[in-house]
Protein backbone atom coordinates (compact mmCIF):
# COMPACT_ATOMS: atom_id res chain seq x y z
CA UNK A 1 0.00 0.00 0.00
CA UNK A 2 1.34 3.44 -1.11
CA UNK A 3 1.58 5.86 1.83
CA UNK A 4 1.32 9.81 1.31
CA UNK A 5 1.74 12.27 3.36
CA UNK A 6 0.82 16.09 3.68
CA UNK A 7 3.30 18.21 5.56
CA UNK A 8 1.43 20.21 7.86
CA UNK A 9 3.32 23.10 9.29
CA UNK A 10 0.42 24.66 11.30
CA UNK A 11 -0.97 27.50 8.52
CA UNK A 12 -3.68 26.74 7.22
CA UNK A 13 -6.63 23.99 6.63
CA UNK A 14 -5.11 20.79 5.01
CA UNK A 15 -8.52 19.03 5.26
CA UNK A 16 -9.36 19.74 1.34
CA UNK A 17 -6.03 18.39 -0.06
CA UNK A 18 -6.45 15.13 2.07
CA UNK A 19 -9.94 14.09 0.70
CA UNK A 20 -8.90 15.17 -2.69
CA UNK A 21 -6.16 12.84 -2.48
CA UNK A 22 -8.22 10.31 -0.34
CA UNK A 23 -10.96 10.55 -3.03
CA UNK A 24 -8.50 9.70 -6.41
CA UNK A 25 -6.55 7.36 -3.86
CA UNK A 26 -8.77 4.74 -2.61
CA UNK A 27 -6.94 2.41 -0.48
CA UNK A 28 -3.68 4.41 0.11
CA UNK A 29 -2.72 5.92 2.97
CA UNK A 30 -2.95 9.84 3.85
CA UNK A 31 -1.26 11.16 6.56
CA UNK A 32 -1.28 15.17 7.57
CA UNK A 33 1.86 15.36 9.81
CA UNK A 34 4.11 17.74 11.16
CA UNK A 35 6.19 14.55 12.34
CA UNK A 36 9.17 15.07 10.27
CA UNK A 37 9.77 10.70 10.84
CA UNK A 38 6.51 10.28 9.25
CA UNK A 39 7.56 12.68 6.23
CA UNK A 40 10.42 10.35 6.37
CA UNK A 41 8.36 7.01 5.89
CA UNK A 42 5.58 8.47 2.98
CA UNK A 43 6.46 6.70 -0.43
CA UNK A 44 5.09 10.23 -1.64
CA UNK A 45 5.01 13.64 0.11
CA UNK A 46 3.18 17.00 -1.17
CA UNK A 47 3.86 20.15 0.35
CA UNK A 48 0.86 22.38 0.37
CA UNK A 49 0.72 26.24 1.94
CA UNK A 50 -1.14 28.96 2.23
CA UNK A 51 -0.97 32.48 4.01
CA UNK A 52 1.99 34.44 3.50
CA UNK A 53 5.45 33.06 3.03
CA UNK A 54 7.71 34.04 6.12
CA UNK A 55 4.83 33.27 8.20
CA UNK A 56 5.13 29.54 6.64
CA UNK A 57 8.98 29.54 6.75
CA UNK A 58 8.79 30.18 10.49
CA UNK A 59 6.36 27.49 11.00
CA UNK A 60 7.96 25.08 9.06
CA UNK A 61 11.38 25.94 10.97
CA UNK A 62 9.85 25.58 14.10
CA UNK A 63 8.12 22.30 13.93
CA UNK A 64 12.01 21.05 12.33
CA UNK A 65 10.50 20.26 8.69
CA UNK A 66 13.13 21.92 7.04
CA UNK A 67 15.31 18.55 6.87
CA UNK A 68 12.16 16.71 6.28
CA UNK A 69 10.84 18.58 3.51
CA UNK A 70 14.59 18.95 1.62
CA UNK A 71 15.19 15.21 1.72
CA UNK A 72 12.14 14.42 0.47
CA UNK A 73 12.21 16.66 -2.29
CA UNK A 74 15.88 14.90 -3.32
CA UNK A 75 14.06 11.76 -3.37
CA UNK A 76 10.36 10.56 -3.69
CA UNK A 77 7.42 11.94 -5.73
CA UNK A 78 7.03 15.63 -4.34
CA UNK A 79 4.17 17.91 -5.11
CA UNK A 80 4.54 21.24 -4.24
CA UNK A 81 1.54 23.82 -4.34
CA UNK A 82 0.79 27.39 -4.06
CA UNK A 83 2.99 28.45 -1.23
CA UNK A 84 4.76 24.64 -1.27
CA UNK A 85 5.86 25.56 -4.13
CA UNK A 86 6.69 29.13 -3.79
CA UNK A 87 8.54 27.98 -0.90
CA UNK A 88 10.85 25.74 -2.56
CA UNK A 89 12.61 28.31 -4.34
CA UNK A 90 15.48 31.23 -3.28
CA UNK A 91 14.07 34.09 -1.89
CA UNK A 92 10.83 35.72 -1.69
CA UNK A 93 10.26 39.47 -2.05
CA UNK A 94 7.16 38.83 0.22
CA UNK A 95 8.60 39.66 3.56
CA UNK A 96 11.78 39.99 1.80
CA UNK A 97 12.68 35.65 3.20
CA UNK A 98 14.55 32.96 2.03
CA UNK A 99 13.15 30.18 0.69
CA UNK A 100 14.60 26.51 0.81
CA UNK A 101 16.23 26.64 -2.16
CA UNK A 102 15.36 23.19 -3.84
CA UNK A 103 14.88 25.57 -7.38
CA UNK A 104 17.30 28.69 -8.35
CA UNK A 105 14.99 31.67 -8.42
CA UNK A 106 13.02 34.29 -6.72
CA UNK A 107 9.16 35.08 -6.02
CA UNK A 108 7.86 37.99 -7.10
CA UNK A 109 4.62 39.96 -6.61
CA UNK A 110 2.25 41.29 -9.59
CA UNK A 111 3.10 44.27 -10.39
CA UNK A 112 0.20 47.54 -10.27
CA UNK A 113 1.40 48.54 -13.61
CA UNK A 114 1.50 45.25 -15.00
CA UNK A 115 -2.26 44.77 -14.25
CA UNK A 116 -3.68 45.53 -17.14
CA UNK A 117 -6.24 43.24 -19.35
CA UNK A 118 -6.07 42.82 -23.14
CA UNK A 119 -9.08 44.61 -23.03
CA UNK A 120 -7.57 47.36 -21.17
CA UNK A 121 -9.06 46.72 -18.01
CA UNK A 122 -7.47 46.63 -15.12
CA UNK A 123 -6.84 43.43 -13.44
CA UNK A 124 -7.24 42.57 -10.03
CA UNK A 125 -4.59 41.09 -7.02
CA UNK A 126 -4.97 38.65 -5.65
CA UNK A 127 -5.53 36.67 -8.99
CA UNK A 128 -8.38 34.80 -7.92
CA UNK A 129 -10.54 32.47 -10.16
CA UNK A 130 -9.55 30.08 -12.69
CA UNK A 131 -7.51 30.66 -15.21
CA UNK A 132 -5.90 28.83 -18.37
CA UNK A 133 -2.75 26.28 -17.79
CA UNK A 134 -0.99 26.32 -21.07
CA UNK A 135 2.04 22.88 -20.28
CA UNK A 136 2.41 21.62 -23.54
CA UNK A 137 1.48 17.66 -22.30
CA UNK A 138 5.18 16.54 -22.12
CA UNK A 139 4.75 15.91 -18.38
CA UNK A 140 3.24 12.38 -16.90
CA UNK A 141 1.25 15.27 -14.79
CA UNK A 142 -0.55 16.24 -17.14
CA UNK A 143 -1.54 13.08 -18.55
CA UNK A 144 -5.36 13.56 -19.62
CA UNK A 145 -5.62 17.15 -18.86
CA UNK A 146 -6.19 19.25 -21.99
CA UNK A 147 -3.37 21.79 -23.06
CA UNK A 148 -5.10 25.12 -21.55
CA UNK A 149 -7.24 23.38 -19.10
CA UNK A 150 -8.12 26.40 -16.59
CA UNK A 151 -7.39 25.54 -12.69
CA UNK A 152 -8.30 27.31 -9.70
CA UNK A 153 -5.67 30.10 -8.45
CA UNK A 154 -5.35 32.31 -5.86
CA UNK A 155 -2.34 34.27 -5.09
CA UNK A 156 -0.38 37.58 -5.79
CA UNK A 157 3.24 36.27 -5.76
CA UNK A 158 4.55 33.94 -8.01
CA UNK A 159 7.55 32.54 -8.88
CA UNK A 160 10.35 32.91 -11.24
CA UNK A 161 12.59 30.53 -11.90
CA UNK A 162 16.44 31.11 -13.14
CA UNK A 163 16.50 28.05 -14.86
CA UNK A 164 13.44 27.92 -17.49
CA UNK A 165 14.19 24.11 -18.20
CA UNK A 166 12.03 24.03 -14.83
CA UNK A 167 9.10 25.61 -15.95
CA UNK A 168 6.39 22.90 -16.22
CA UNK A 169 3.42 25.25 -17.45
CA UNK A 170 2.64 28.98 -18.14
CA UNK A 171 -0.58 31.05 -17.34
CA UNK A 172 -1.30 34.34 -18.47
CA UNK A 173 -2.22 37.51 -16.03
CA UNK A 174 -0.89 41.01 -16.84
CA UNK A 175 2.42 38.86 -17.39
CA UNK A 176 3.07 35.53 -18.59
CA UNK A 177 3.84 33.90 -15.42
CA UNK A 178 5.21 30.02 -14.33
CA UNK A 179 2.31 28.31 -12.94
CA UNK A 180 4.39 24.64 -12.62
CA UNK A 181 7.70 23.90 -12.52
CA UNK A 182 9.06 20.13 -12.25
CA UNK A 183 12.33 18.49 -12.07
CA UNK A 184 13.07 14.86 -11.30
CA UNK A 185 11.16 13.82 -8.78
CA UNK A 186 9.26 17.03 -8.06
CA UNK A 187 6.55 18.85 -9.12
CA UNK A 188 4.99 22.05 -8.06
CA UNK A 189 2.01 24.05 -8.88
CA UNK A 190 1.09 27.71 -8.05
CA UNK A 191 -2.84 26.73 -8.23
CA UNK A 192 -4.59 24.43 -5.99
CA UNK A 193 -5.55 21.30 -8.08
CA UNK A 194 -7.43 20.02 -4.85
CA UNK A 195 -10.28 22.84 -5.46
CA UNK A 196 -9.77 22.81 -9.54
CA UNK A 197 -12.38 19.95 -9.98
CA UNK A 198 -12.10 17.37 -12.46
CA UNK A 199 -8.65 18.32 -13.95
CA UNK A 200 -7.26 18.93 -10.56
CA UNK A 201 -8.43 15.18 -9.31
CA UNK A 202 -6.76 14.19 -12.59
CA UNK A 203 -3.55 16.03 -11.78
CA UNK A 204 -3.95 14.43 -8.13
CA UNK A 205 -4.37 11.33 -9.49
CA UNK A 206 -1.37 11.24 -11.65
CA UNK A 207 0.74 12.07 -9.36
CA UNK A 208 -0.21 9.09 -6.72
CA UNK A 209 0.50 7.09 -9.81
CA UNK A 210 3.62 8.95 -11.02
CA UNK A 211 6.81 6.52 -11.03
CA UNK A 212 9.70 9.35 -11.73
CA UNK B 1 -7.14 34.63 -19.34
CA UNK B 2 -9.08 34.46 -15.84
CA UNK B 3 -12.46 33.34 -15.96
CA UNK B 4 -15.26 35.52 -15.02
CA UNK B 5 -17.00 33.34 -12.14
CA UNK B 6 -20.46 31.98 -11.67
CA UNK B 7 -21.32 31.39 -8.02
CA UNK B 8 -24.05 29.87 -7.05
CA UNK B 9 -25.33 30.99 -3.41
CA UNK B 10 -27.44 28.64 -0.86
CA UNK B 11 -29.43 29.77 2.15
CA UNK B 12 -28.51 27.23 5.00
CA UNK B 13 -30.91 26.95 7.98
CA UNK B 14 -30.10 24.58 10.82
CA UNK B 15 -28.51 22.47 8.45
CA UNK B 16 -30.77 22.50 5.36
CA UNK B 17 -30.78 24.30 2.08
CA UNK B 18 -34.18 26.43 2.39
CA UNK B 19 -35.50 28.36 -0.35
CA UNK B 20 -36.98 26.33 -3.32
CA UNK B 21 -34.26 24.11 -4.91
CA UNK B 22 -35.75 22.69 -7.52
CA UNK B 23 -33.77 20.40 -9.57
CA UNK B 24 -34.60 17.38 -11.63
CA UNK B 25 -33.99 14.06 -9.98
CA UNK B 26 -32.95 15.52 -6.83
CA UNK B 27 -33.82 12.78 -3.91
CA UNK B 28 -33.66 15.51 -1.04
CA UNK B 29 -34.73 19.52 -1.68
CA UNK B 30 -32.39 20.06 1.36
CA UNK B 31 -29.59 18.51 1.25
CA UNK B 32 -26.47 20.92 1.57
CA UNK B 33 -24.34 18.03 -0.27
CA UNK B 34 -26.34 16.63 -2.72
CA UNK B 35 -27.32 20.38 -3.90
CA UNK B 36 -23.13 21.24 -4.16
CA UNK B 37 -22.66 18.38 -6.25
CA UNK B 38 -25.30 19.02 -8.95
CA UNK B 39 -24.26 22.91 -9.20
CA UNK B 40 -20.53 21.15 -9.26
CA UNK B 41 -21.44 19.49 -12.08
CA UNK B 42 -23.53 22.27 -14.05
CA UNK B 43 -19.71 23.73 -14.01
CA UNK B 44 -19.70 26.25 -10.87
CA UNK B 45 -16.98 27.98 -10.27
CA UNK B 46 -17.52 28.47 -6.54
CA UNK B 47 -20.55 28.10 -4.02
CA UNK B 48 -21.52 30.10 -1.38
CA UNK B 49 -23.63 29.03 1.55
CA UNK B 50 -25.12 31.55 3.60
CA UNK B 51 -26.42 30.33 6.94
CA UNK B 52 -29.25 31.82 8.06
CA UNK B 53 -29.76 29.78 11.10
CA UNK B 54 -31.35 31.86 13.67
CA UNK B 55 -31.31 30.56 16.85
CA UNK B 56 -27.95 30.64 18.39
CA UNK B 57 -28.25 26.91 19.70
CA UNK B 58 -27.73 25.66 16.07
CA UNK B 59 -25.30 27.39 14.98
CA UNK B 60 -22.36 24.75 14.98
CA UNK B 61 -24.62 22.88 12.67
CA UNK B 62 -22.91 25.09 9.55
CA UNK B 63 -19.73 23.86 10.71
CA UNK B 64 -20.73 19.79 10.04
CA UNK B 65 -22.72 20.84 6.54
CA UNK B 66 -19.04 22.67 5.35
CA UNK B 67 -17.65 18.85 6.50
CA UNK B 68 -20.02 17.34 4.46
CA UNK B 69 -19.77 19.14 1.40
CA UNK B 70 -16.16 20.09 1.30
CA UNK B 71 -15.37 16.27 1.67
CA UNK B 72 -16.88 15.76 -1.87
CA UNK B 73 -16.80 18.93 -3.85
CA UNK B 74 -13.75 20.04 -5.26
CA UNK B 75 -14.07 23.78 -6.06
CA UNK B 76 -14.30 26.67 -3.76
CA UNK B 77 -16.38 26.97 -0.97
CA UNK B 78 -17.22 30.48 0.75
CA UNK B 79 -19.41 30.53 4.06
CA UNK B 80 -21.10 33.60 5.60
CA UNK B 81 -23.82 34.38 8.15
CA UNK B 82 -23.55 35.45 11.75
CA UNK B 83 -19.72 35.43 11.63
CA UNK B 84 -18.40 37.48 14.67
CA UNK B 85 -14.42 37.08 15.65
CA UNK B 86 -11.21 35.63 14.40
CA UNK B 87 -12.21 32.16 15.64
CA UNK B 88 -15.66 31.98 14.16
CA UNK B 89 -13.34 32.35 11.01
CA UNK B 90 -11.01 29.81 12.01
CA UNK B 91 -13.67 27.29 13.20
CA UNK B 92 -15.11 27.22 9.63
CA UNK B 93 -11.74 27.54 7.74
CA UNK B 94 -11.10 24.22 9.58
CA UNK B 95 -14.25 22.83 8.70
CA UNK B 96 -13.19 23.31 4.82
CA UNK B 97 -14.60 26.21 3.73
CA UNK B 98 -12.07 28.21 1.44
CA UNK B 99 -13.02 31.90 2.38
CA UNK B 100 -15.49 33.84 4.92
CA UNK B 101 -17.69 36.55 4.38
CA UNK B 102 -17.49 39.23 7.02
CA UNK B 103 -20.42 41.23 7.04
CA UNK B 104 -22.23 43.21 10.04
CA UNK B 105 -19.13 42.23 11.96
CA UNK B 106 -17.04 44.20 10.03
CA UNK B 107 -19.41 47.02 10.15
CA UNK B 108 -19.37 46.52 13.95
CA UNK B 109 -15.58 46.24 14.32
CA UNK B 110 -13.62 46.81 11.53
CA UNK B 111 -10.54 45.35 13.68
CA UNK B 112 -11.86 41.83 13.10
CA UNK B 113 -11.02 42.04 9.22
CA UNK B 114 -7.67 43.34 9.62
CA UNK B 115 -7.10 40.09 12.73
CA UNK B 116 -8.81 37.63 10.12
CA UNK B 117 -6.53 38.64 7.22
CA UNK B 118 -3.26 38.57 9.45
CA UNK B 119 -4.56 35.28 11.08
CA UNK B 120 -5.20 33.73 8.50
CA UNK B 121 -4.83 35.26 5.32
CA UNK B 122 -6.79 38.16 3.02
CA UNK B 123 -7.52 35.17 0.02
CA UNK B 124 -9.60 33.56 2.94
CA UNK B 125 -11.59 37.17 4.20
CA UNK B 126 -14.49 38.06 1.77
CA UNK B 127 -16.22 41.40 3.42
CA UNK B 128 -19.74 41.40 2.52
CA UNK B 129 -21.31 44.75 1.60
CA UNK B 130 -24.86 45.38 1.95
CA UNK B 131 -25.86 48.57 -0.22
CA UNK B 132 -28.41 51.07 -0.48
CA UNK B 133 -28.90 53.91 -3.08
CA UNK B 134 -29.32 56.94 -1.11
CA UNK B 135 -28.58 60.23 -3.61
CA UNK B 136 -27.85 59.72 -7.83
CA UNK B 137 -24.38 58.62 -7.48
CA UNK B 138 -24.46 57.75 -3.61
CA UNK B 139 -24.37 54.83 -2.15
CA UNK B 140 -24.66 54.02 2.15
CA UNK B 141 -23.46 50.46 3.54
CA UNK B 142 -26.98 49.00 5.42
CA UNK B 143 -27.12 45.98 7.82
CA UNK B 144 -29.93 43.84 9.09
CA UNK B 145 -31.08 43.18 5.88
CA UNK B 146 -31.17 46.45 4.90
CA UNK B 147 -32.95 48.32 7.59
CA UNK B 148 -29.89 49.66 9.42
CA UNK B 149 -28.15 52.57 7.57
CA UNK B 150 -24.39 52.64 9.13
CA UNK B 151 -23.92 56.39 7.49
CA UNK B 152 -21.02 54.78 5.99
CA UNK B 153 -20.41 55.31 2.20
CA UNK B 154 -20.58 52.24 0.18
CA UNK B 155 -17.16 53.08 -2.33
CA UNK B 156 -15.14 54.35 0.99
CA UNK B 157 -16.21 51.43 2.70
CA UNK B 158 -15.38 48.72 0.16
CA UNK B 159 -11.52 51.04 0.15
CA UNK B 160 -11.38 50.90 3.74
CA UNK B 161 -11.75 47.20 3.93
CA UNK B 162 -9.06 46.60 1.49
CA UNK B 163 -6.97 48.29 3.40
CA UNK B 164 -7.81 46.14 6.06
CA UNK B 165 -6.80 43.33 4.47
CA UNK B 166 -9.79 41.73 2.90
CA UNK B 167 -9.44 39.62 -0.13
CA UNK B 168 -12.80 40.30 -1.51
CA UNK B 169 -16.07 41.98 -1.79
CA UNK B 170 -19.24 40.65 -1.98
CA UNK B 171 -21.23 43.44 -3.13
CA UNK B 172 -25.03 43.16 -2.42
CA UNK B 173 -27.45 46.19 -4.11
CA UNK B 174 -30.32 46.09 -0.75
CA UNK B 175 -32.42 47.84 -3.59
CA UNK B 176 -32.12 45.16 -5.71
CA UNK B 177 -32.15 42.06 -3.71
CA UNK B 178 -35.01 40.00 -4.75
CA UNK B 179 -36.72 42.43 -7.43
CA UNK B 180 -35.37 40.24 -10.49
CA UNK B 181 -34.93 43.28 -12.19
CA UNK B 182 -30.77 43.16 -12.80
CA UNK B 183 -27.88 43.88 -10.59
CA UNK B 184 -27.29 47.63 -9.49
CA UNK B 185 -25.31 48.17 -12.48
CA UNK B 186 -24.03 51.96 -11.59
CA UNK B 187 -22.89 50.57 -7.97
CA UNK B 188 -21.25 47.48 -9.17
CA UNK B 189 -19.06 49.39 -11.24
CA UNK B 190 -18.23 52.25 -9.21
CA UNK B 191 -16.74 50.09 -6.04
CA UNK B 192 -15.20 47.62 -8.90
CA UNK B 193 -13.20 50.70 -10.25
CA UNK B 194 -12.69 52.07 -6.57
CA UNK B 195 -10.83 48.75 -5.46
CA UNK B 196 -7.81 46.72 -6.55
CA UNK B 197 -9.51 43.03 -4.91
CA UNK B 198 -12.20 41.30 -7.16
CA UNK B 199 -15.97 42.20 -6.28
CA UNK B 200 -18.70 39.70 -6.87
CA UNK B 201 -21.92 41.33 -7.74
CA UNK B 202 -24.91 40.30 -6.04
CA UNK B 203 -28.87 41.20 -6.09
CA UNK B 204 -31.43 41.71 -8.70
CA UNK B 205 -30.69 38.82 -11.13
CA UNK B 206 -33.81 37.83 -12.85
CA UNK B 207 -32.13 36.61 -16.29
CA UNK B 208 -29.05 35.56 -17.80
CA UNK B 209 -28.97 38.83 -19.45
CA UNK B 210 -28.36 40.17 -16.21
CA UNK B 211 -25.43 37.90 -15.51
CA UNK B 212 -23.61 39.56 -18.55
CA UNK B 213 -24.30 42.76 -17.58
CA UNK B 214 -22.87 42.14 -13.84
CA UNK B 215 -19.61 41.64 -15.35
CA UNK B 216 -19.86 43.66 -18.87
CA UNK B 217 -21.02 46.75 -17.10
CA UNK B 218 -20.90 46.56 -13.97
CA UNK B 219 -16.85 45.30 -14.43
CA UNK B 220 -17.33 42.78 -11.59
CA UNK B 221 -15.27 39.92 -11.61
CA UNK B 222 -18.24 37.72 -10.45
CA UNK B 223 -21.40 37.54 -10.17
CA UNK B 224 -23.84 35.77 -7.41
CA UNK B 225 -27.02 34.36 -8.06
CA UNK B 226 -29.05 32.18 -5.99
CA UNK B 227 -33.53 31.96 -7.44
CA UNK B 228 -32.23 32.09 -11.16
CA UNK B 229 -30.33 28.47 -10.43
CA UNK B 230 -32.65 26.97 -7.61
CA UNK B 231 -35.97 27.27 -9.49
CA UNK B 232 -34.33 25.07 -12.40
CA UNK B 233 -34.97 28.39 -14.62
CA UNK B 234 -31.51 28.09 -16.06
CA UNK B 235 -28.48 26.14 -15.33
CA UNK B 236 -24.97 27.04 -14.48
CA UNK B 237 -24.22 25.71 -17.82
CA UNK B 238 -26.76 28.12 -19.45
CA UNK B 239 -25.42 31.43 -18.32
CA UNK B 240 -22.06 30.69 -19.40
CA UNK B 241 -22.91 30.14 -22.20
CA UNK B 242 -24.69 33.12 -23.17
CA UNK B 243 -22.06 35.19 -21.35
CA UNK B 244 -19.72 33.45 -23.56
CA UNK B 245 -21.31 34.26 -26.60
CA UNK B 246 -21.85 38.15 -25.01
CA UNK B 247 -17.42 37.78 -24.87
CA UNK B 248 -16.86 36.96 -21.84
CA UNK B 249 -14.58 34.64 -20.59
CA UNK B 250 -15.79 31.86 -19.02
CA UNK B 251 -14.85 28.34 -17.73
CA UNK B 252 -16.56 25.75 -19.93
Amino acid sequence: MTTVAIIDYGMGNLRSVAKAIEHVAPGHQVWVTSNPAVVAAADRVVFPGQGAMPDCMRELELRGLRLAVLEAAASRPFLGICIGQQMLFDHSEEGDVPGLGVFAGEVVRFRDEQMIGPDGSRLKVPHMGWNEVRHGGDHPLWEGISDGERFYFVHSYYVAPADPAVIAAETDYGLRFTSAVARANIFAVQFHPEKSAQAGLRLLSNFIHWAP
Amino acid sequence: MLAKRIIPCLDVSAGRVVKGINFVGLRDAGDPVEIAKRYDEQGADEITFLDITASSDDRDIILHVVEQVADQVFIPLTVGGGVRTVEDVRRLLNAGADKVSINTAAVNNPQVVRDASRKVGSQCIVVAIDAKQTAPGKWEVFTHGGRNNTGLDAIEWAQRVEALGAGEILLTSMDRDGTRIGFDLGLTRAVSDAVRIPVIASGGVGSLEHLAEGVSTGRADAVLAASIFHFGEHTVREAKELMRARGIEVRL
